[in-house]
């Protein structure tokens, strides 16, 4: 007698096979190949900045500068110096440093919180689900960058500033930007554990947690991961935003954003303070959301 | 659906309340709390300070001063903005006609880009048009605004564009140039604004009407369509650009708050008198009334735009089924 379809088992490297068609799937999505590309270069460049900047990020040029912004490759510098005579290359390369981390921390942070809430409201369902949901409806409700802008002045306001560091943008924009993952998790969630794996492991006595973190999580995985590349992007984006309107990372540390605030003063002297940071900002957001829809594509073609 | 509709409305109410308290919690908590303008003031003294706590309530628990401040929302008063020396409602009804100028210019363009570039894009996918408008609208989504904005200020107002020995130039701050404020400079005073704001929604919107309107392509009612003989723009426009449009219309409404909120960067850079940077202008001072004023008036266009999507998607939609 023949089994009927659905009772038939895979053996184990069809599995593989399957797994093996996502990367071929994102392979022939070349722009997202070409995006991964740009974006290892810049995770280098990041990593690697002392090594390669051409000048301490933070040292004046006292020697030619006088007063005013340096053209490109006046005495040296390649890209040219902002208005205080600091080599502006060197500002780019320890600016994708901070960019890059408080995106991924905050990310990380995101993914961490949201994954976590949304798994307990989708698995517990009931009024663990209702408290967690109202707590995400009012966290969507006020919009993330007048409320980041007012949350970083209220910080701001007790130090004139000098506290807005690192660590406090990214809790901020980690603890705030969580609710769209949660919801993203609990969707999975709500159908996964009505699924017959679901209930075989609750079957054999597998604690709560253990059914959360072990059987449904790994197949939520997928949205996750997508969520979580292209809010790296989103990220960049907001950080850059605050820098720029004064309400994030502090000079004299370089940020991309507030690279631009100073060069927005100087726009008709010196052009090319303005030009490279946004450009930075630009390139590799665009690389992170092209790479972030060819994982799209390839992790689940119905997405 | 009138029902829905109320019960809708009903739902609403208690996260409004939600979002209040928190942000009122939030607010209070921080460094120096309503009173922080005094505080920098060297001929304020602590005594003053006490006295003026007092006489604000704000030694009162935290719960009574929300429950006075709740009634005074209720009836229209959102308090005393310390940076502008007048009333927070004055203060906001001053800048709305110019937040509305800008956003409704802005909501125009990209409504009429964004559709008609969706749609040209729809009708012949995978040509060399449609992954020009999906590369445009990816720049679109990947481009800090700001940064765009200093961009159309250095190309357009700071050096002009030079052509056959006549400069363009646009002017890249305020809304008029003069006090008449006529026709014609209100206009060139609106065209950066208005593309930086709009941009990103362009770009979103011409990605979800190519989206939905594929969608509808394949779907039987449009072969009948042809099947009847209609003219390929008939069934296009008719039939198909109609139904593609409800999902659209979701996700414009709820854009609309994110226009609103997205207007502090536009309105900064450009000096646009609106509520964008009144609120900004806020910040640097911590004037309590103003922020906690602005912040509820957003979200409360996010809940309320939020609720017209959904009805909209219902009434629009009539197979969406509501109990």
């Amino acid at each position: 007698m023949e089994l009927p379809a659905a009772a038939t088992v895979k053996p184990d490297d069809e599995y593989r096979l399957e797994r093996h068609g996502t990367w071929k799937r994102f392979r022939k999505h070349r722009l997202a190949l070409a995006g991964a590309a740009v974006l290892i270069v810049m995770i280098v460049v990041a990593v690697f900045a002392p090594l390669i900047t051409p000048a301490d990020p933070n040292a004046i040029d006292q020697v030619n500068w006088s007063g005013y912004p340096l053209a490109p490759e006046v005495a040296g510098h390649i890209l040219g110096t902002d208005e205080n005579g600091r080599d502006l290359l060197a500002r780019l390369i320890f600016g994708a440093r901070i960019s890059l981390t408080v995106a991924i921390f905050a990310v990380v942070m995101e993914i961490v919180i949201g994954t976590l809430l949304g798994a307990l409201s989708g698995y517990y369902g009931g009024i663990v689900d209702f408290a967690i949901m109202r707590l995400t409806d009012v966290v969507l409700s006020i919009p993330l960058l007048p409320l980041l802008l007012v949350l970083t002045a209220i910080v701001a306001a007790s130090s004139n500033k000098a506290s807005l560091n690192f660590g406090v943008i990214v809790v901020l924009i980690g603890g705030l930007s969580w609710p769209s993952v949660a919801r993203l998790v609990r969707a999975s969630f709500l159908s996964l554990r009505e699924r017959e794996f679901a209930e075989a492991a609750r079957a054999l006595g597998n604690a709560d947690l253990r059914i959360i973190f072990r059987h449904l999580l790994p197949n939520a995985v997928a949205p996750i991961i997508v969520a979580a590349t292209l809010d790296v992007a989103n990220v960049i984006i907001l950080e850059s935003t605050l820098s720029f309107l004064g309400f994030g990372i502090q000079p004299p540390t370089a940020s991309w954003g507030n690279m631009l605030a100073n060069a927005e003063a100087n726009m008709a002297i010196a052009p090319w303070a303005a030009v490279f940071p946004g450009l930075c900002i630009l390139v590799t957001v665009l690389a992170i959301n092209y790479l972030g829809d060819g994982l799209r594509d390839a992790l689940d073609p119905k997405m | 659906m009138a029902t829905y509709v109320l019960r809708r409305v009903l739902q609403n109410i208690p996260l409004l309340l939600l979002i209040s308290i928190v942000l009122f919690v939030i607010l209070h908590n921080a460094p120096g709390g309503p009173l922080a303008p005094y505080l920098q003031n060297p001929h304020i003294t602590p005594a003053d300070i006490k006295r003026l706590e007092h006489n604000f309530g704000l030694d009162r628990p935290l719960y009574v001063q929300y429950w006075g401040w709740l009634e005074k929302v209720l009836t229209g008063d959102l308090g005393y903005s310390t940076s502008n020396s007048e009333s927070v409602v004055a203060a906001m009804l001053d800048r709305l006609p110019a937040t509305l100028e800008l956003m409704g210019s802005a909501f125009f363009v990209s409504i009429v880009l964004g559709v008609a570039l969706g749609i040209f894009s729809a009708v012949r996918p995978y040509s060399w048009i449609d992954y020009t408008v999906t590369t445009l609208a990816f720049f679109g989504q990947s481009m800090p605004v700001f940064w765009f904005a200093l961009m159309l200020q250095l190309a357009f107002s700071v050096n002009g564009i030079t052509a056959f020995g006549w400069r363009f130039a646009l002017p890249s701050a305020g809304m008029c140039a003069t006090d008449e404020c006529g026709l014609y400079d209100r206009f060139v005073h609106l065209i950066l604004p208005t593309v930086v704001l709009s941009l990103a929604y362009v770009a979103t919107w011409s990605r979800f009407t190519r989206s939905s309107m594929l969608e509808v392509v394949r779907t039987d009612y449009m072969r009948t369509a042809a099947a009847k003989g209609l003219a390929p723009r008939a069934i296009l426009l008719k039939h198909g650009l109609k139904n593609a449009l409800t999902p659209v219309v979701t996700i414009v409404a709820l854009s609309m708050p994110g226009l609103v909120a997205g207007a502090v960067v536009t309105e900064t850079i450009f000096a646009w008198p609106g509520m964008g940077r009144l609120f900004y202008n806020a910040l640097g001072q911590f004037d309590f009334s103003l922020l906690m004023g602005y912040l509820m008036l957003i979200s409360f266009l996010v809940v309320l735009f939020n609720l017209l999507a959904d009805v909209a998607y219902a009434w629009l939609d009539p197979r969406v089924t509501y109990d």
